[in-house]
């Protein structure tokens, strides 16, 4: 446990010593900032024009603010995990740091606990940036805050899935660049994959959206916390790290 | 404390390491001696538990690197031939992190930073960033980093590769200083660095072990014979030195005599003996009597690359032989 804290601590000085935790929040601060004000202007000039016409509707902010920018966080995540994950093992194996993290008295599992959680942590706070804006609905009125606390539960169970995939990837390689492109390209096509659903029903076009990862989280995003999405979500984790600590392994038997 | 026996590691097709044993015992510094590609780094690795065998065992302080990789690992201090370190840390944060990732409690921490950075001399840079420092420190950092959890057993991959001539006579110096509390392996394919700072040594040549012996053995052993630098002048200041070199062949017990350098009247000499012959004292007395005058006389150490050329060649020749 120690050791995993001990890991933890370093990979995340690391990310805040080096430019990478600073650019991933100011990008996400901009990004985000200019989404919420759009979102939230759509939303007010629709409330006024139903007004115009009398019709005085309840308007709901969860479901025209919170949720599209929630759907939105989630596509920022995935273009910024990749970001994260691509120095997790690649750094280590192209500046020879590798060696002294497998010649110190320390299990693979919590070198790569330690990792993933420092890489989880850095994105965690870029969830904490976009969280101040949703704040800002709170002292202009009163959204529903639970389904807010479901959604970011998803995001960060969608933020861990990506990630561990990320550190698999960057145990394969020794270059960042490439760790970081395999990744993206692994995390669009995660995402993307339901969209046969759309025009299929057949057997395998259902597996293909299961496994897309913005199927997961769509539930999440309407505030519904269904189980079934939560497995998916520790799954895809699970078998993220083994493979992570299987390949970490590999690298001794192949070196 | 290091034991390894019938180790052999192959990559795919090819065997880096192959049946090697020897022991270490506790308190030696050992030089680990080969040219590039022996097997050296490969071997250590093992040691270290950074890789595994192929076949054999290795023990290191009492534990098998395969079965009990934790303890031994908590034994030892490695310094890879790349010191491993993180450009972005400060050189205190970066030991602080090796000496937890090594086990070392809070409160014994600063007192092992603070021994490391003394002995290494890395005192002055505590606060510098490790990006910002020169080769020099680099490689000192990387040794404070492999003695921070004071381990019984350090394993040193090429500790003056890359250095200025300074640097590596106060790398030698420092790491001669920590032979005592520690056993030392080091590697190195520079012969004088073997030389000036182990007490045994172990010649590998691609992946196979040629020889395992203390540095005076090996030099001994593979003359068995003495040798002796002599140089001599003419009394009136002129000497003919095949005139010289011939009379010293004469002298009972003299097997070789090589004419080292000649200058005016001064001839330098390399005498060996024949096997088992002591000739010092006759040479002397054979000047002497010559009536020149005796300005050096002192036993001649062959250096190590004389000695390594040959080992290697004669387990070479002794290879082909067999394949034959």
């Amino acid at each position: 446990m120690r050791n995993i804290w001990v890991i933890w601590r370093k990979e995340l000085k690391i990310y805040f010593v080096s430019p990478i935790a600073y650019h991933l929040l100011a990008f996400t601060a901009v990004v985000f900032g200019f989404f919420f004000t759009v979102a939230t202007a759509i939303f007010v000039s629709r409330g006024m024009q139903a007004m115009r016409m009398g019709q005085g509707m309840p308007m709901d902010v969860n479901e025209w603010v919170i949720r599209p920018l929630l759907m939105n966080i989630s596509v920022i995540g995935l273009f910024v995990t990749p970001m994260i994950s691509m120095r997790l093992f690649s750094e280590e194996k192209f500046s020879g740091t590798i060696e002294l993290l497998m010649t110190s008295p320390v299990r693979d599992l919590e070198v790569i606990l330690g990792k993933w959680l420092g890489a989880l942590t850095l994105y965690a706070s870029l969830l904490a940036v976009s969280a101040l804006n949703l704040g800002l609905l709170f002292f202009y009125g009163r959204p529903a805050w639970q389904p807010i606390l479901v959604g970011y539960l998803g995001l960060l169970l969608q933020g861990g899935c990506l990630l561990a995939i990320g550190a698999f990837i960057s145990t394969t390689t020794r270059n960042q660049i490439v760790a970081a492109l395999i990744t993206f390209d692994l995390c669009l096509l995660l995402w993307v994959l339901d969209w046969v659903s759309s025009y299929e029903a057949a057997g395998w076009a259902r597996v293909m959206a299961y496994i897309s990862v913005l199927t997961h989280f769509e539930p999440f995003s309407k505030g519904v916390l269904d189980s079934k999405d939560v497995i998916f979500y520790l799954s895809m984790i699970f078998l993220g790290l083994f493979l992570t600590s299987r390949s970490l392994e590999s690298l001794r038997w192949r070196a | 404390m290091i034991k390894v026996e019938g180790l052999s590691k192959r990559y795919g097709r090819t065997l880096a390491v192959d049946n090697i044993s020897f022991e270490v015992q506790k308190g030696q510094i050992v030089g680990f001696l080969g040219p590039n590609g022996a097997g050296k780094t490969t071997t250590m690795r093992i040691l270290t538990c950074f890789l595994p065998p192929t076949s054999g065992t290795a023990t290191v302080a009492g534990y098998d690197v395969q079965a009990q990789p934790l303890e031994v690992k908590k034994r030892v201090g490695y310094l890879p031939e790349n010191p491993p370190l993180y450009p972005e840390l400060e050189v205190e944060d970066y030991l602080a992190f090796v000496g937890k990732l090594k086990g070392l409690r809070k409160s014994e921490l600063k007192a092992r930073i603070d021994q490391a950075c003394q002995r290494c001399a890395i005192g002055d840079v505590r606060k510098t960033l490790i990006g910002k420092l020169s080769k020099g420190y680099r490689q000192r950092v990387g040794l404070a980093q492999a003695i921070i959890h004071n381990p019984e057993v350090l394993v040193l991959d090429e500790p003056t590769s890359g250095l200025d001539p300074k640097q590596i006579i106060e790398t030698r110096t420092l790491i001669r200083n920590l032979a005592g509390d520690h056993t030392i392996i080091l590697s190195t394919h520079i012969l004088p660095a073997v030389e000036q700072t182990c007490e045994q040594v172990i010649v590998i040549d691609r992946g196979k072990l040629v020889t395992i012996d203390s540095l005076e053995n090996l030099t001994r052993r593979l003359r068995g014979v003495e040798a002796v630098a002599i140089q001599v002048e003419g009394r009136d200041g002129a000497l003919d030195p095949a005139q010289a070199q011939r009379r010293l062949e004469q002298i009972p017990g003299v097997s070789r005599v090589v004419l080292k350098e000649s200058d005016g009247g001064r001839s330098g000499f390399e005498v060996e003996s024949l096997p088992g012959r002591t000739i010092r004292v006759d040479l002397a007395r054979a000047v002497v009597e010559a009536g020149w005058v005796l300005d050096e006389l002192r036993p001649a150490a062959r250096n190590l690359e004389e000695v390594f050329l040959e080992l290697t060649k004669a387990e070479q020749d002794t290879r082909s032989g067999g394949d034959k």
